[in-house]
């Protein structure tokens, strides 16, 4: 068996295709005419443009625009009249053909671009490539008939996949792929997604541990590639496959119902938002309530602060459309990776371990207030619970609740109509909070768990970075531990935990949520019904019990082969 | 010849989007357009030279128009960066 990171869900069954790239060689080789010369590179030019525009609309049709945009991107680089310029140039000085001087200028500005401190422009560096390598192959004259040579339904494997590869995918042919890098953020993951593709990526050397022809199963849930499977698991996987697909029409038949287990323990299945605008996909899709509302996208993409008002407003639709269903909204959460062109925050080294979230909120006083001041204004209209982002010390759960004191006692002074009928919560996803959840459950409201930087943060590891992406386990045993502390330690109290992550929406994942005594599960609004279908399924004495197994396991894997076991009814 | 100094003051700075945008505006003028930070001076018109300077936000750059309508064209790339949205 082979492990990596599933990037796209699904399961397919079948043969093993390799896919290897034409290696393009170029050596210095000297030209006759340099006129003709420059002639013939204008010309791969204008027909590496000519393929890209196809491309890109074929991908527009077929995909999204935003995708398309990948192609755009390379057709403005062999627009570039800097490129065109330099090569020409140096054809005429150095009298060489055109592909040395063409890969010597690409290679000159990818090294320039790859030495930059930028990410943006580092990742520029990979579409240089891309494109230098479509005219090189024009120049050469290499037909490589590449992956629009699949002529029978197979499972692609490749080392990596370009985006012009991965958007020339025939989706009848291809029923999956696998490749050695990348994570569940890099581009052919996410148009795997988008293509309704099943993949898994970043395996280390699955292309060097198959075989073209060998058969395959590809789970794309799980993340694993099964070799040479006997004829028990492939009837096993064929009778997943049905399932899924007849379960899916079962899913809708769930709205209007409720969200327990087998048993009759109820769950809150709850919705993840961005803005008021996503509300129609809560109520079509009946969620418990938002389970967590990311209020930092009212501050971005603006040139100033947005006024009291306009976040009263926002809070109001919410909880309004919302009615009696609880609405937890999360303060600011910038810093990190986010940033407000309006706000001065100097660069740090480590921003995901500097200055973010609440962070930042207790030290710009006026900016938080602001924030408070409209929440419990719009506390009048619903169930408001407000939750702390980023919490480590109870102190600064304790500062945050005074200023939210104080901000009820200048609103009652200045005769501002406002509700004191809220609860206050934090976001569990630092370490240091979680161990210390017994004191946080005394003073707070609720928890809720965000599985994301939970996890980034226990195991030290970037979350966008590939290289250690191995270390995005969240059914580590380490992990499911800070967990069970947390709801242990709330329940106690007589408090609810709920979980906001990636995590939360995993179907595989949820009677190990359950077992851990999880009370609410927030997700996108489209995994909602699904959820709910599937908890059903789920006896919450048997989750239980899966769950002090994991609890007592060494390995991601160890937890993952128990959750196989439960949902396969051993 | 005309030039004038400006502020980036957008998030991205002149990357991505914003870049291939003065990109395309100063390909679309009839005079010579460059671009300076820091003592470095590219052709404006190339994609792959604005992002060579790797300007910011908070960084100075001069912009130089020489040719026909170079004033013109200069007042129209300075708002441009003016603009600049995220």
């Amino acid at each position: 068996m082979i492990q990596g990171i599933g990037a796209s869900d699904g399961i397919a069954i079948g043969k093993v295709y390799k896919y290897e790239p034409v290696e393009v060689v170029i050596t210095r080789e000297m030209c006759q005419d340099v006129k003709a010369e420059q002639q013939k590179f204008d010309a791969s030019i204008k027909a590496g443009i000519e393929a890209l525009e196809v491309l890109k609309s074929k991908t527009e049709n077929e995909m999204d625009v935003e995708t398309a945009a990948i192609f755009g991107a390379h057709i403005e680089i062999l627009r570039d009249p800097e490129l065109a310029i330099a090569v020409s140039d140096m054809i005429a000085t150095e009298k060489v053909k055109a592909e040395y001087a063409l890969k010597t200028v690409s290679d000159n500005f990818v090294a320039i671009f790859e030495a930059m401190e930028d990410a943006y422009i580092r990742e520029r560096a990979a579409d240089i490539k891309d494109v230098t390598r479509r005219v090189l192959m024009l120049l050469k004259g290499i037909q490589s008939k590449g992956l629009s040579e699949i002529d029978e339904a197979i499972i692609l494997v490749a080392k990596d996949l370009t985006p012009s590869d991965t958007a020339l995918l025939n989706r009848e042919l291809v029923l999956g792929f696998i490749t050695d890098i990348g994570g569940r953020t890099s581009h052919s993951a996410i148009m795997a997604r988008t293509m309704e593709i099943p993949a898994v990526v970043g395996t280390g050397d699955g292309f060097t541990q198959l075989n073209n022809g060998d058969l395959v199963i590809l789970d794309g849930i799980m993340g694993r590639i099964m070799i040479h499977p006997t004829v028990d698991e492939i009837e096993n996987y064929k009778e997943k496959v049905a399932t899924l697909n007849k379960e899916k029409s079962l899913w809708q038949d769930c709205v209007g119902q409720k969200s327990t287990t087998k048993d009759c323990k109820n769950i809150d299945l709850a919705a993840n938002i961005g803005s008021p605008k996503d509300i129609d996909g809560v109520i079509s899709n009946d969620g418990d309530g938002i389970g967590l509302y990311r209020t930092e996208f009212l501050y971005m993409g603006r040139k100033n602060f947005p006024t009291e008002d306009e976040q009263y407003e926002s809070y109001k639709t919410v909880l309004e459309k919302m009615g009696d269903k609880p609405v937890v909204i999360r303060t600011l959460d910038i810093g990190g990776d986010k940033e407000l062109s309006y706000f001065d925050m100097p660069k740090e080294l480590n921003p995901f371990l500097g200055n973010r979230a609440l962070r930042l909120c207790l030290q710009n006083m006026g900016m938080f207030k602001t924030q408070l001041r409209a929440l419990l204004r719009a506390a009048i209209h619903g169930n408001l619970l407000i939750m702390f982002p980023m919490i480590a010390t109870i102190e600064e759960f304790r500062k945050a609740k005074a200023v939210l004191l104080e901000v009820e006692q200048e609103l009652e002074m200045e005769k501002i109509a406002y509700s004191p009928n809220y609860q206050t919560g934090i976001m569990i996803e630092i370490p240091a909070a979680a161990l210390l959840a017994n004191v946080f459950a005394k003073e707070v409201d609720f928890f809720s768990i965000g599985t994301n930087d939970l996890i980034q943060y226990t195991f030290a590891a970037d979350r966008m970075n590939e290289y250690v992406s191995y270390l995005y386990q969240p059914y580590n045993p380490s992990l499911l531990k800070l967990i069970h502390m947390v709801t242990e330690a709330a329940h106690k109290e007589g408090k609810w935990v709920g979980m906001c992550g990636e995590m939360a929406g995993e179907i595989q994942a949820l009677p190990l949520l359950i077992g851990l005594g999880l009370d609410e599960l927030s997700m996108g609004a489209p995994s909602i019904l699904r959820a709910r279908y599937s908890l059903k399924k789920i006896d919450s004495i048997k989750a239980k019990g899966l769950a002090d197994m994991a609890l007592q396991s060494c390995t991601e894997e160890e937890v993952k082969l128990l959750i196989d076991a439960f949902w396969n009814g051993k | 010849m005309k030039s004038k100094i400006v502020e980036v003051k957008n998030a991205t700075g002149l990357h991505a989007r914003p870049a291939s945008g003065f990109a395309r505006l100063a390909t679309a003028q009839k005079c010579e357009v460059f671009l300076e930070k820091d003592g470095k001076k590219v052709n404006a018109k190339s994609i792959l030279g604005i992002l060579t300077l790797a300007i910011g936000q908070g960084s100075k750059v001069a912009i130089t128009t020489d040719g026909v309508d170079e004033e013109a064209s200069l007042k129209l790339l300075v708002d441009f960066v003016g603009q600049l949205e995220d």
